[in-house]
């Protein structure tokens, strides 16, 4: 009953006037933000803090929230529509939804994404309202030890996004995490494969590698073959899924979201692995598992919730601990501050209001969400009939000036051409982007926790096995590789991994 | 027909590449080009403030404070930039290279002094390349630990980590942040060699605090705060030589036993060496008219911070300033054997 009357608190505030104007302009502002690659809500979120500094604390944190987990929406379109995907969630709904969009299905994709994280969105903020503060305390269980284990277990589990042999995706990931180690080592300042310039210090932006891997490496690729078509796509069928899509997207957005919300809760970096777990997990359950990669609805529908629900229960370490798991909750506990509300415990029982408004306005920025994206599919999808030699430059435009306002540096910019080549060259030879994004992202994650429990323990590398979560997470990565070997041995491995010869 | 449009398609592909270079090379220009006429006119364009941290950090957030208040002293606009990567070297490489026309303005912290001891190869000279236009803030720090962590007073601490430091973790949020820089103090002040244990910022920093992972670390009162008053660190103390406003209860290094721990992250504006005087005369000016704005003072106190005097809102105490913690914290750094690139 205390769940209701306090659900009675949250919608009493979220729905007031200016909450629901200011929610609606942050999941707008997100949804563009989110479709333009590049300028993230990172960006925007730090923007647009000093005007809300004049709101009330409630209406602010309510428009800096949408501004949020409306980019993860946003951001599904490009990566559908052009192969531009902004974030690493992105890159993994790039690899079905834009084979979709190829084969004329777009409005198929973006309306499956749509319902998808509509539907993941829901199901997350009961999550929230439900179980914030202990899930939280078990999110604090984990260390270092028990995030090396996971980002472990997500490795393996991901081989899975591989089209082609299983040799070449290795090949990949190695690639990916070499590529994730250039820069400065946290442990001890040693610059990484910097080649004296400074710019690399900071390691090469995820943006400028999924941009050029992806687009730009794309663009060459239908450039080359040009003599077969002008327009990108030849004929887009229905705009809606069909009756067949919906039933078999069900299962997929469930899954989906029950490991978003799962992995979400954690604030070292669990919400990176939620979209590339979930198609890896459709895939490997699927009975068409030979139309991942092809266009299978269901890496889209998967991949697309388990981002969103876990776009949701991130904010739990941040409104029960006070604790940001990402540069935008960073931004959320600055403007806490500048409001006079100190971030931590004590927010859900000294402002209930905002702590619960907060909470049930998620859910209403879902439903505007959805109610802004599902009539925008037919105008996206009309965008598909633009000329091919018109909309190329375009792109190519839009990625460059995206990339350039990360940090308004022109290296970035030069980083998607040298990527865009590499991806290109990647292409031709039959290995794909997607599992060296994977780890690109997941390296330096893995790498990091690694050295860090090592030097907690003082070189101790038993605290793997002997901490219990950690020692869990191990054997089901020990499970996973099994599964993903025994086929081999059994000489099943062609009808498994190489599909496209 | 068909080797034609394969041609073609060859020839649009090298467009494709050339547009990107363009737009990088276009883009490249960035930070100061244009050579307007300073003195008597300025400002008669967008004044850039480059902070060479990421937006909604500490610095970014003080920045964005003063651009305001600042931008109506001056009567023009300030747009706020974040250019960042190597522990702000970046962002402070371009502005010592930007047009010494007042147009290029940075924000920089502590890190300002401490650059030339941790990079070899830093490309600028903190004294020789900038003009130092006033000192805007100093954060306070605070000494925080696990919850159950046994030592309960800073001497407590002191002599505990000294009879365990085989065991003791001291986390920090990287190579030059400003807690690793007051952890090495805390070593120096303790007479203490401990296991350092870097993060990625300040944020998992915290986390692993909170959650018992790692055992004590030294961190700007804007992040701690919150998980003092609400019991999940156990705070010892505050680095500067007052208390905080927002922390009340709590000592500072000076009264818990331990005055020779003394550091805050002080904040300054900088130009680039050359620009004219009076310009860096009317940015001061502008300066201090906002750190005496009354919006500007609730706000920083809401950070647990506050203003400068007016007398070190100029850049001749700012330029002491900047002198005295490169020879400071050089050394420091040096006697820890720390490089950082």
């Amino acid at each position: 009953m205390e769940l209701l009357d306090n659900l009675a608190l949250g919608f009493s505030t979220a729905l007031l006037v200016q909450n629901v104007l200011y929610c609606f302009v942050g999941v707008l502002l997100g949804t563009a933000v989110g479709v333009l690659p590049g300028i993230g809500p990172t960006a925007t979120v730090a923007m647009l803090l000093p005007i809300t500094f004049s709101f009330e604390p409630v209406t602010a944190l309510i428009m800096l929230a949408g501004i949020y987990y409306g980019a993860q929406y946003g951001g599904s379109t490009t990566a559908i529509l052009i192969n531009l995907p902004g974030e690493s969630s992105a890159a993994v709904t790039a690899l079905d939804g834009h084979e979709m969009a190829r084969q004329g299905r777009a409005g198929s994709a973006l309306a499956t994404a749509a319902v998808g994280s509509f539907i993941a969105g829901t199901i997350a903020t009961v999550v929230l309202a439900v179980a914030a503060p202990p899930l939280a305390r078990v999110a604090l269980r984990f260390g270092p030890a028990e995030y090396f284990s996971l980002v472990l277990l997500g490795l393996i589990v991901s081989v899975a996004l591989a089209r082609g042999t299983t040799l070449k995706a290795l090949a990949m990931i190695a690639l990916g995490v070499l590529l994730g180690t250039i820069g400065q080592d946290i442990y001890t300042g040693t610059p990484r494969f910097v080649f004296e310039q400074r710019e690399l210090y900071g390691g090469i932006d995820f943006v400028s590698v999924a941009v050029g891997m992806f687009g730009v490496a794309e663009i060459l690729r239908n450039l080359e073959n040009e003599h077969t078509r002008t327009l990108l796509v030849s004929k887009v069928r229905g705009l809606w899924p069909t009756r067949e899509d919906r039933r078999r997207i069900v299962g997929p957005i469930l899954r989906g979201t029950g490991l978003g919300a799962a992995l979400g809760v954690l604030p070292g970096g669990g919400h990176v692995l939620a979209s590339f777990t979930s198609y890896a997990v459709e895939k490997r359950i699927s009975r068409r598992r030979a139309e991942f990669g092809h266009g299978a609805i269901e890496g889209v529908a998967g991949p697309e919730s388990a981002n969103n629900a876990a776009a949701q229960t991130s904010f739990i370490p941040l409104l029960t601990l006070g604790l940001p798991a990402h540069p935008v909750m960073a931004l959320m506990v600055g403007a806490f501050i500048v409001h006079g509300i100190t971030p931590g415990p004590n927010v859900i029982t000294e402002e209930p209001a905002l702590f619960w408004g907060l909470i049930a306005s998620m859910w209403i920025g879902n439903v505007l969400l959805v109610l802004l994206n599902l009539p925008l599919i037919g105008i996206w999808v009309r965008m598909l009939h633009i000329p091919y030699q018109v909309l190329f430059p375009m792109i190519i435009l839009f990625a460059a000036v995206g990339t350039y306002s990360l940090s308004f540096n022109a290296f970035d910019v030069y980083a998607i051409v040298f990527f865009g080549l590499l991806g290109y060259v990647l292409i031709k030879c039959g290995c794909e982007p997607a599992p060296l994004l994977l780890g690109f992202v997941l390296g330096p994650l893995l790498e990091e926790n690694l050295r860090r429990a090592l030097i907690i323990s003082r070189g101790d590398a038993t605290v793997f096995v002997t901490r219990p979560i950690s020692g869990a997470l191990l054997l089901l990565a020990g499970a996973a590789l099994a599964i993903t070997v025994l086929p081999a041995i059994r000489k099943r491995r062609e009808v498994v991994f190489a599909e496209d010869d | 027909m068909r080797t034609t449009s394969r041609h073609r398609g060859i020839t649009r592909m090298i467009t494709a590449i050339g547009v990107l270079s363009l737009v990088a090379a276009c883009s490249g220009g960035n930070g100061g080009n244009g050579t307007a006429p300073a003195g008597g006119g300025y400002p008669d364009k967008n004044i850039t403030f480059v902070v060479p941290f990421s937006a909604g950090g500490p610095t970014d957030t003080v920045t964005r404070m003063i651009a305001e208040p600042m931008a109506a002293k001056l009567g023009g606009k300030i747009v706020v930039q974040n250019v960042e990567g190597a522990g702000g070297t970046v962002g402070a490489g371009e502005v010592a290279r930007a047009q010494p026309d007042g147009y290029t303005v940075l924000m920089h912290h502590i890190g300002m002094s401490t650059a030339p001891a941790l990079y070899q190869s830093l490309g600028y000279k903190p004294l020789d390349d900038f003009q130092t236009v006033g000192l805007v803030t100093e954060v306070p720090m605070t000494i925080v630990a696990r919850k159950d962590f046994e030592p309960k007073t800073l001497q407590e601490l002191v002599t505990y980590v000294k009879a365990n430091a085989s065991k003791v973790t001291l986390a920090n949020a990287g190579i030059g942040a400003a807690s690793h820089l007051c952890g090495l103090l805390f070593q120096t002040a303790a007479g203490v060699k401990l296991q350092e244990v870097p993060y990625e910022g300040t944020g998992p920093a915290l986390t692993d605090l909170v959650g018992g992972q790692v055992d004590f670390m030294c961190d700007q009162t804007t992040n701690t705060s919150g998980q003092i008053t609400a019991g999940e660190v156990k705070a010892y103390a505050v680095t500067t030589p007052e208390r905080v406003k927002s922390l009340p209860d709590l000592p500072t290094t000076t009264e818990a036993g331990l005055p020779q721990l003394k550091v805050s992250v002080w904040h300054g504006l900088y130009v680039p060496k050359g620009t004219p005087q009076d310009v860096v005369q009317k940015l001061s000016e502008a300066l201090k008219a906002a750190l005496a704005d009354q919006k500007v003072i609730d706000q920083m106190a809401k950070l647990g911070t506050a203003p400068v005097k007016a007398a070190d809102a100029t850049p001749e105490a700012h330029r002491a300033r900047l002198q005295e913690q490169i020879t400071t914290w050089g050394k420091v750094i040096a006697d820890a054997g720390v490089k950082a690139g």
